[in-house]
């Protein structure tokens, strides 16, 4: 229950992941990474320039934090398996790392993640050496799949991307924490520092964060907003929670009698 | 990874003590959960403070259940195929100590006669039960026996000595439907003392039996300890703490726990600790609340008038007309038997009591020809 947070031999202290989208200036990304107190940011492959000589702002801003922090090419863009796990070799090719967040949206609206094609190039992933972390619908029994497959964690949403609506999908993600034997990392949805407390709260092992600090009035700020509540929330879980809910009305007579009654039989 | 590397970065002393110190807001926040609980959270309903509580225990275990399962309450019948057992074990009526008593291992023709008698009282569900005699009782014969026993009941499940994995996918194939194992105890230095001599002895092997069978695929496990060789609070943590372990990792297969009292037996001196009918009402309620899925088992161990009131809040499946000596339905062999049965009415005033109580007595509830 305690203790540091380890996936695939890595040890994180922090329990709040970035992703960098969606911010206004690379600048203030870069502050808002550091406040946030992060060590694993995401970054989506398809915003980088791959062949040409132009120089990447948003590449060559991140790659000195790469001393403290893990950054993790995502797959956004990818429809299928074969496309996510082809994105994967590139990024394992331009930023050294064998880490791939696998986002596979065939549908540009909603950006709903395609369980099917996600449980393949998983499990693809996974045997090719890769340290796969599976974006995917909070579904309890799509997680124990990834999990059979060799997904180190898996990273449910708690409502759809971009929404900051928080955690809607609160029932499911609990019994996906209360089955799981992989870290669960809440993606997706929250919207605001109480969001992330609660999924802390409610035990996830991490929460990763884009849009509600990248469009915040000021992402520095937020990103340290977010630091807090992650922390707190893991403290409270920690801790134990105390109970909740209306006092119960005293117990009918009925159970007295049975106890009683239960205790005089021999 | 096993249970037992999980198993063994745990202290008996450090569990109990956890148990005895817990107070009334740690339980509180066990009740607060309940319905699905992780073992830490489940600990303080085992305790000593939990008693106050049991009021809303027995509340809330009556809601779940009836959330889950609604008013049902399942049957089945023990079948004793043999009384032949290699090992020791002080508490035992089969155990080889008692010599010059009445050993049989019933043959396909008797096992075929007592099938036919159980089957006139209406079951569906029957548990063949043995003792642990490696030259009768093996894969082949509890082949035959499943063989016979699957021409009148769909369900057939088996409480037999701790197999092999491919053992267990035989007997799978063979149409086996639940393996149900207890750990008898989960404090090491104890299981020694009780289990003296024979392949019982290994603590480790049976520790991990409940794994073999969930990879073998088999379909429901059944787990339980013994109750009245230890400290039965810290014995049900452990359980607890076995269970959420096989549930996380053998995810598609079912549960149940039973909860046997120790009874008077052939050779027996008599329980080491008591456990009394209100830590029975505990024990029940606690589990229930620990997982509200779980299949909560109880036999006819216990006396009629306390059965009748622990299946209205949160038992599920109830044995009934049991006999635990082999030969007993049919051929009326006279062999030694497990141990003593409490509750001795027929099946079917068993049935007419869960009727009673506003429950439906459910005989057949599986078909193994569809899956």
């Amino acid at each position: 229950m305690k203790g540091d947070l380890v996936i695939a031999g890595r040890k994180f202290s922090s329990r709040l992941f970035v992703g960098t989208g969606k911010f206004g200036d690379h600048d203030v990304m870069v502050e808002a990474i550091k406040t946030s107190g992060t060590e694993l940011v995401t970054v989506a492959l398809r915003r980088m320039n791959l062949n040409d000589e132009t120089p990447d702002d948003l590449i060559d801003k991140l790659i000195p934090l790469q001393d403290k922090i893990l950054i993790v090419p995502n797959t956004s863009g990818a429809r299928t398996a074969e496309e996510a796990v082809l994105l994967a070799e590139l990024g394992r090719e331009l930023l050294g790392t064998n880490w791939v967040k696998v986002e596979i949206h065939p549908n540009p609206r909603h950006l709903m993640p395609d369980p099917l094609e996600t449980l393949k190039a998983t499990e693809t992933l996974v045997k090719k050496g890769f340290v796969p972390l599976p974006y995917v619908h909070a579904d309890p029994v799509l997680c124990k799949r990834l999990e059979e497959v060799g997904s180190p964690v898996v990273m449910p949403l708690a409502a759809p991307i971009g929404t900051n609506l928080g955690m809607e999908m609160k029932t499911m993600l609990e019994i996906i924490i209360s089955e799981g034997t992989v870290p669960v990392i809440v993606d997706a949805g929250i919207g605001a520092p109480s969001h992330a407390a609660e999924a802390m709260e409610l035990g996830a092992d991490a929460v990763l964060v884009n849009t509600a600090i990248a469009t915040a009035g000021d992402p520095v700020q937020m990103a340290k907003a977010f630091k807090l509540a992650v922390e707190a929330g893991r403290l409270a879980y920690e801790s134990g929670l105390p109970p909740t809910g209306k006092p119960k009305p005293t117990s009918p007579t009925d159970t007295f009698n049975l106890l009683d009654e239960v205790e005089r039989i021999v | 990874m096993s249970f037992k590397d999980l198993f063994v970065e745990y202290d008996w002393e450090w569990a109990k003590q956890k148990i005895y110190s817990a107070r009334s807001i740690d339980v509180e926040r066990a009740l607060a959960k309940a319905g699905y609980l992780t073992p830490e959270e489940f600990l303080p309903l085992l305790s000593p403070a939990a008693e106050e509580y049991l009021p809303q225990m027995i509340e809330l275990s009556r809601e779940l259940t009836y959330k889950r399962f609604g008013r049902t309450i399942h049957l089945y019948i023990p079948l004793y195929l043999s009384n032949k057992c290699n090992n020791v074990c002080t508490y035992c009526g089969f155990s080889f100590t008692n010599r010059n008593l009445k050993r049989i291992t019933l043959t396909p023709d008797q096992i075929e006669l007592e099938a036919k008698a159980i089957k006139r009282w209406g079951f569906d569900h029957v548990v063949i039960v043995t003792g642990e005699d490696a030259r009768d009782i093996n894969v082949e014969y509890l082949s035959t026996a499943l063989r016979i026993l699957r021409k009148y009941f769909s369900q057939v499940s088996v409480e037999v000595q701790p197999l092999k994995l491919e053992d267990y996918e035989v007997l799978r194939r063979e149409g086996m439907h639940a393996v149900i194992v207890y750990q008898e105890t989960y404090n090491q230095k104890s299981y020694a003392e009780y289990h003296l001599k024979g392949r019982k002895r290994n603590f480790f092997w049976r520790l991990e039996t409940p794994e073999r069978a969930a990879q073998a695929q088999v379909r429901k496990i059944g787990m339980g300890v013994l109750l009245g060789l230890e400290d039965w609070r810290t014995d049900a943590f452990f359980l607890a703490l076995h269970l959420d372990y096989m549930r996380r990792h053998y995810w598609q297969t079912m549960y149940s726990v039973s909860f046997p009292r120790l009874r008077p037996a052939e050779g027996f001196v008599g329980p080491k600790v008591e456990v009394s009918n209100k830590a029975l009402v505990q024990l029940i309620t606690a589990f229930r609340l620990f997982d509200a899925d779980l299949d909560l088992v109880l036999s006819t161990r216990e006396p009629p008038k306390l059965r009748d009131l622990l299946m209205t809040i949160g038992i599920t499946t109830m044995s009934a007309g049991s006999r635990t000596e082999p030969g007993a339905y049919a051929i009326h062999s006279n062999a030694l038997k497990q141990f003593e049965i409490e509750d001795t009415r027929t099946p079917q005033q068993v049935a007419e009591a869960i009727k009673q109580a506003g429950y439906t007595p459910v005989w057949k509830d599986w078909e193994m020809e569809l899956v």
